[in-house]
């Protein structure tokens, strides 16, 4: 990313802070690709969900505390007693002949945690593995990734497996896995998020050293014992790599922007409505459960045929809006040519159904 | 999502209110339905939380957990759910009739939960008590993994097309009503009943606003809102937990957790039985009854077999028994969906969108056509002509049925699309009886209003499937026989 | 060194027939990409078990391949063997079986103990009882479902199993998650759950596609057969289009048709918009650019033989039925044009097909309009050039496409990824892109 474009998007955030991304963010990054008001408000690091509060449409992601404790205590057991129960099951679960097994905690640096200090005992630590040889655990590594030009620390609370010369991410997570089976939506937040951090492994380590299989271990049943299961990333981290480039390209949408516009949060509500506005989003439900702007998206396409759905605008011709499509269907809109084909499958519905309910 | 149902959202939308998808409800309902709402402990797979139950609308009973990581207080709101469901199941089976050789109860359970999250909760909590036994390391009162079985039966049962043993009521509202909204915020019961029965004088896109708000409709569940779960149920929690046994404090703190809890069950509570009155108010379609009756027949079967001391549903499918349950589910959706068109014009308004079926007027009618058959005698073939200004994508020596004249089959010879009309030449067989004119009535007239549909039940020819014992080598040979462990008693988790 | 396609296929298939009959494993798997000469290693399999004397037992998925099969087979097979056709009931005789002197038509498999060959279609197999052969081919294998295959896996002791991975996977109307994971889920390919369950099954992999002109071999290759890949019979040259009477001035339609003859694809590129699937102009563009291959007299030449590229030559192919019915409408006046949907064209061949793009005119991608097997049926139908019509926005609408999709523990991942393969193809494509 340029430098031209690295100011405006400063300038579009404002005065608040970056907000920093994660491995979470970054995945999210394939989650709706085609929305630019997402596309910016990311790459400008606004934090959304200030920003859907301020404009009164606040997000619904709250998190339970139980939800948090019982998360938090499952990865406890896990890595408990240096990682014993998750050695036990990488050996017989993945059949990984794993004799002795070390443990590098790179949290700390002796009390001195800077990010470019801690990246680089990382970096040492991790590439002075695949020479010596050991199997390790490395507990809370930092990892970089370039995004969009800009050089992000993911900070993954990950563990990376490194046996006989090649890492395997270790995807700790607290959702039940159920004689073999877990929620395919949530084991493909996992799987997408776990590619992040196979891609950061790899552009610091080499493609062939960083195995495209992770590990995700989960709570088995219903009970608190792990159960550890093989994931293969490869789809995931062909899109991710795709997305990742894409980025770059966030100049053209930058430049199309209004000049001085402007998202800083200390702006009023009208104003940041306003300016919102000049952003064109991509909205479909499917953005209530990953984006914290949907509410105010959501509010923005009422009366549009893609709030219902996009199976159901596809149903309806494709048709931007419920007014027109209406309006073709019952022949007070007169259809353009683009239109035709459209307006005369609405005329054939609406005669269908008033001569179905009729009956 | 279908065409119908698209465009009747995009009415609902300008009308404020649901638009009908259907003209009757293709559900059954019971007289006396078991209504269940529970909620979850998040965090947890399906650790329950608390419920509210029966089956009439006054008379709910409220069970709750405490302190859900007490697994004496667990099993005992599964030993207390364990009464009632098995009281009910046991109502089930008062009365007997005898049909086709066999004794197939008069009734049959019906589990009313609010959502398609709710049906997974069931599941779940079937899975979680059926292997559980009544002695060893982790004992459970007896009627618990009974509990286990019989959830776990409903929920297999559930995912048959055409079975109303256990109904998530969001899914069979929206089989009948589209509304303004998507699929996924109609996955919110209060949302949904908002636009399909709205409160005088509010609209159905504000009915649906307010049914998001956690604080004014606490959400249906089995998830509780967070902020709930932050502010007002874990300091209950911990006040009950930090009470002595039996102390005053305790019954303190076990009435707030019930207030509490009871707040965010009652709505809900209501909210089901208003659903099932407005279900209620759909006339049934004629094969409700039918495919009610497959219901009880298999409820039966499975009664005797818990009688007969049968074990718990195996964990996952083996190879045979995948492959037979597949091509049930799949018989079963093809006749639930065929079935349901030609007994709804508002269905079948689908097929004729598509094209897989069309409606129009008889304009031709040439009764005694004779032709030469297979046995080289004659045959009576009527050759029928209508008009029809549906789409009617349909292939030459494509078959079709009418819905009024089932047992007749019609063979598309012609489509002759016109500028105004498009007109589909048939030639009939069947339903005609064998003389040479065919008798009045029994062949469509002039001008006569009539659908004739390419989807429709075929006689289904069962295949065989080898026994299990019996599994070929290409799916793995014969699965080691089941032997209940000391694993699925196991109650590991703190 | 230079490649020998004919040398490097016998080998091949010298190997398989050796794998089979030795009899060492109870199946053998032979991935075949399009026309590699699947239905030559069939009869060829069949014609050697039956002259040494053995019985075996043909399955394939749909009638019109049990009878493709049959005549293939009846030409080959030495005299005095006979091939039992096993029919459903009411099925009569079909046509072309009827003159054929070493076929036996019958409902009962009963009435054809006698045949050294019997065959039929899955779906029959699955009732028969009882008889077990020691040798059996199970055709199109990839496209056939797990439970199929458990319905009649009992019928034989040892199987061959042929099909093409590449191309369309079974389905269900049912959407049911319980099996997935599972080894024998019965909703996957029934070689895919075979060797789920028997890891240890030789794979074999026909090397070279006779169908497809060389300048096909990069494209379908890298798309839909990644790790595998395969080479083409001939090489640069040997196919060749040309065109009898001249292009009528400088359209487009002649322009993709001469990129088409230069290069063995051709890209007509409409203006990007959002559209219907029955995409008026875009229904028109493809019958057009059939019309004017036969107007133009075009001449299809492989090797030293040519011959005109008759309507029965040419294939349009397109994803949905409404599609389909509203091409053949525009193309009624030619009737010997097959027009079909992707199911429908899978496992047979043209000198020239004109696809509508699966994804032209879309705002929105679903799973089904991305499917890889589904675009390289429709990209790999051709020996000579394939042509397709599309609107402006394709890699657009794959570039926002939302990852979406469910993963499921212990559920093999399938590659090629449909998004990643649509990619390769449009790339592909821009490179013989005309603008309409």
């Amino acid at each position: 990313m340029d430098n031209i474009t690295q100011e405006r998007l400063n300038q579009l955030r404002g005065a608040a802070g970056a907000k920093r991304h994660n491995a979470r963010t970054v995945a999210a990054l394939t989650g709706n690709p085609g929305c630019v008001r997402r596309a910016v408000l990311d790459a400008a690091g606004v934090d959304k969900d200030k920003l859907a509060r301020r404009v009164g449409f606040p997000a619904k992601f709250g998190q339970s505390q139980f939800a948090i404790t019982r998360g938090n205590s499952f990865e406890a057991q896990v890595k408990a007693n240096a990682f014993a129960e998750l050695i036990t099951l990488l050996r017989d679960t993945l059949g990984l002949q794993i004799g002795e097994v070390g443990q590098t905690d790179l949290e700390q640096v002796g009390g001195n945690t800077s990010q470019e200090i801690r990246h680089t005992r990382s970096r040492q630590k991790l590439t002075g593995a695949m020479t010596n040889g050991e199997s390790t655990f490395f507990d809370h590594p930092l990892l970089t990734l370039d995004v969009g030009g800009n050089t992000v620390y993911l900070e993954p609370d990950l563990v990376a497996f490194h046996h006989e010369g090649v890492f395997h991410v270790v995807e700790i997570k607290s959702f039940a896995v159920i004689d073999d089976q877990a929620d395919g939506a949530k084991v493909a937040a996992a799987a997408i998020q776990s590619a992040v951090y196979v891609l950061a492994l790899r552009r610091l380590l080499g493609d062939d050293k960083v195995s495209h299989e992770v590990v995700l271990v989960c709570p088995k049943d219903f009970s608190n014992k792990p159960v550890a299961t093989k994931i293969d990333v490869r789809k995931q981290l062909i899109v991710l790599e795709h997305q990742l480039t894409r980025l770059a390209r966030i100049e053209t949408l930058v430049d199309a922007l209004p000049p001085g516009l402007s998202l800083d949060l200390d702006n009023s509500a009208d104003d940041l409505f306003k300016a919102l506005s000049e952003i064109e989003a991509r909205y479909a439900p499917d953005c209530i459960a990953k984006c914290e702007m949907a509410f105010f998206c959501r509010n923005e396409a009422r009366g549009c045929t893609a709030a219902l759905g996009i199976s159901v605008r596809e149903e309806l011709g494709g048709v931007e809006t419920v007014a027109e499509a209406l309006g073709l269907a019952d022949g007070t809109l007169v259809a353009s040519d683009d239109q035709a084909e459209a307006a005369s499958m609405l005329r054939a519905t609406a005669d269908i159904y008033a001569s179905a309910a009729a009956a | 999502m279908t065409a119908i149902s698209s465009y009747a959202r995009a009415r609902a939308v300008v009308a404020g209110r649901a638009f009908s998808i259907a003209t009757r409800r293709h559900v059954h309902l019971s007289d006396t339905p078991l209504v269940f709402v529970p909620l979850a402990m998040a965090g947890e797979a399906s650790a329950p939380l608390a419920a509210m139950i029966g089956t009439q609308p006054d008379k709910p009973t409220l069970l709750l957990v405490p302190q859900p990581r007490n697994r004496d207080l667990r099993f005992g709101f599964a030993a207390s759910l364990a009464d009632i469901v098995l009281d009910y199941v046991h109502s089930c089976s008062q009365r007997v009739e005898i049909s086709a050789n066999e004794q197939v109860f008069l009734d049959a359970p019906q589990l009313l939960v609010p959502n398609a999250a709710g049906v997974g909760f069931v599941k779940l909590l079937g899975r979680s008590t059926r292997y559980r036994r009544t002695t060893g390391p982790y004992p459970v009162p007896p009627q618990v993994p009974l509990l286990g079985r019989w959830l776990t039966h409903l929920s297999e049962r559930s995912e048959f097309a055409g079975s109303s043993a256990l109904l998530a009521m969001t899914s069979a509202l929206g089989m009948h009503w589209a509304t303004g909204q998507s699929a996924l915020e109609d996955a919110n019961l209060a949302a949904l009943l908002g636009w399909i029965d709205p409160p005088d004088g509010v609209t159905g896109p504000d009915a649906a606003l307010a049914a998001e708000d956690p604080l004014i409709w606490p959400p249906a569940g089995p998830s509780t809102d967070p902020a709930f779960d932050n502010e007002i149920l874990a300091p209950a929690i911990r006040a009950w937990t930090d009470a002595a046994t039996d102390s005053p404090k305790r019954h303190r703190a076990l009435n707030t957790l019930e207030r509490a809890l009871r707040g965010q069950l009652e709505p809900t509570w209501q909210l089901m039985w208003r659903a099932i009155d407005v279900l209620r108010r759909l006339p049934a379609a004629d094969s409700v009854d039918t495919r009610w009756t497959t219901d009880r027949r298999d409820f039966s079967r499975y009664h005797q077999y818990v009688t007969d001391g049968g074990l718990p549903q195996a964990r996952r499918d083996g190879a045979v028994a995948a492959a037979r349950k597949l091509r049930n589910l799949e018989r079963e959706q093809d006749l639930y969906d065929a079935t349901r068109a030609l007994e709804d014009p508002l269905v079948m308004a689908n097929y004729r969108i598509t094209g897989a079926a069309f409606q129009g007027t008889v304009v031709q009618v040439d009764r005694d056509r004779r032709v030469p058959g297979g046995k080289g005698r004659a045959v009576t073939r009527p050759l029928i002509v209508v008009s029809t200004t549906d789409p009617a994508h349909l292939a030459i020596s494509t078959k079709v049925q009418a819905p009024t004249r089932s047992g007749q089959t019609g063979t598309i010879v012609q489509i002759d699309r016109q500028p105004d009309t498009t007109l589909v030449t048939l030639e009939l067989s069947g339903g005609m009886t064998a003389a040479k004119v065919p008798p009045p009535g029994t062949v469509p007239e002039m001008d006569e209003h009539i659908t004739y549909t390419s989807a429709y039940p075929e006689s289904f020819r069962k295949v065989e499937l080898p026994p299990p014992d019996q599994t070929p080598w290409t799916h793995g040979g014969p699965p080691k026989p089941y032997t209940p462990t000391n694993d699925d008693a196991q109650e590991v988790w703190e | 060194m230079t490649f020998d396609p004919a040398a490097e296929a016998e080998r091949v298939t010298t190997d398989i027939l050796a794998d089979f009959a030795s009899g060492r494993h109870l199946g053998v798997v032979v991935d075949s990409p399009p026309g590699a000469g699947k239905s030559t290693l069939v009869v060829r399999t069949a014609v050697s078990l039956a002259a040494a004397g053995e019985r075996l037992m043909i399955v394939a998925q749909t009638n019109e391949q049990v009878d493709d099969l049959t005549c293939n087979l009846s030409a080959k097979l030495p005299a005095g063997l006979v091939i039992g056709r096993l029919t459903g009931s009411g099925h009569g005789v079909p046509q072309r079986l009827a003159g054929l002197p070493n076929v036996l038509v019958d409902e009962k498999a009963g009435n054809l103990v006698s045949c050294e060959i019997t065959i039929a279609t899955a779906a029959k197999w699955a009732f028969v009882k009882d008889t077990v052969w020691p040798w059996a081919i199970v055709d199109e294998a990839y496209q056939m479902r797990s439970d199929t295959l458990l319905a009649l896996a009992a019928r034989f002791e040892r199987a061959l199993f042929v099909g093409d991975p590449g191309q369309l996977d079974p389905f269900s109307v049912v959407q049911n998650d319980r099996w997935r994971g599972l080894t024998w889920d019965p909703m996957q390919s029934a070689v895919a759950g075979l060797l789920r369950s028997n890891p240890t099954l030789p794979v074999h992999r026909l090397p070279v596609s006779w169908r497809l002109p060389a300048s096909a071999e990069q494209v379908v290759a890298s798309a839909f057969y990644p790790y595998t890949g395969f080479r083409t019979g001939t090489g640069p040259g040997d196919r060749e289009l040309s065109f009898d009477t001249r292009a009528f001035g400088r359209t487009p339609v002649d322009a993709v048709l001469a990129e088409a003859a230069t290069s063995g694809w051709g890209f007509l590129e409409l203006p990007a918009r959002h559209t219907m699937r029955t995409d008026a102009e875009a229904v028109a563009a493809v019958a057009d650019i059939t019309r004017r291959f036969l107007d133009r007299g075009t001449v299809a030449r492989s090797g030293d033989s040519s011959r005109p590229v008759t309507p029965d030559r040419i294939a349009v192919g397109a994803a949905h039925r409404d599609q389909v019915a509203a091409l053949r409408t525009a193309l009624a006046d030619l009737p010997d044009v097959t027009v079909d949907t992707a199911n429908r064209l899978q496992g047979r061949e043209y000198d020239v097909t004109v696809v509508l793009h699966p994804l032209s005119g879309r705002r929105d991608a679903t799973a089904f309009h991305l499917e890889a097997g589904r675009l390289c049926v429709l990209t790999s139908r051709h020996r000579q050039a394939c042509v397709v019509v599309g609107r402006a926005g394709i890699r657009e609408l794959l570039d926002t496409h939302p990852s979406a999709e469910p993963v499921h523990l212990h559920e093999p991942v399938k590659f090629p990824d449909g998004w990643a393969a649509n990619q390769t193809v449009m790339g592909h494509l821009e490179a013989h892109s005309i603008a309409a």
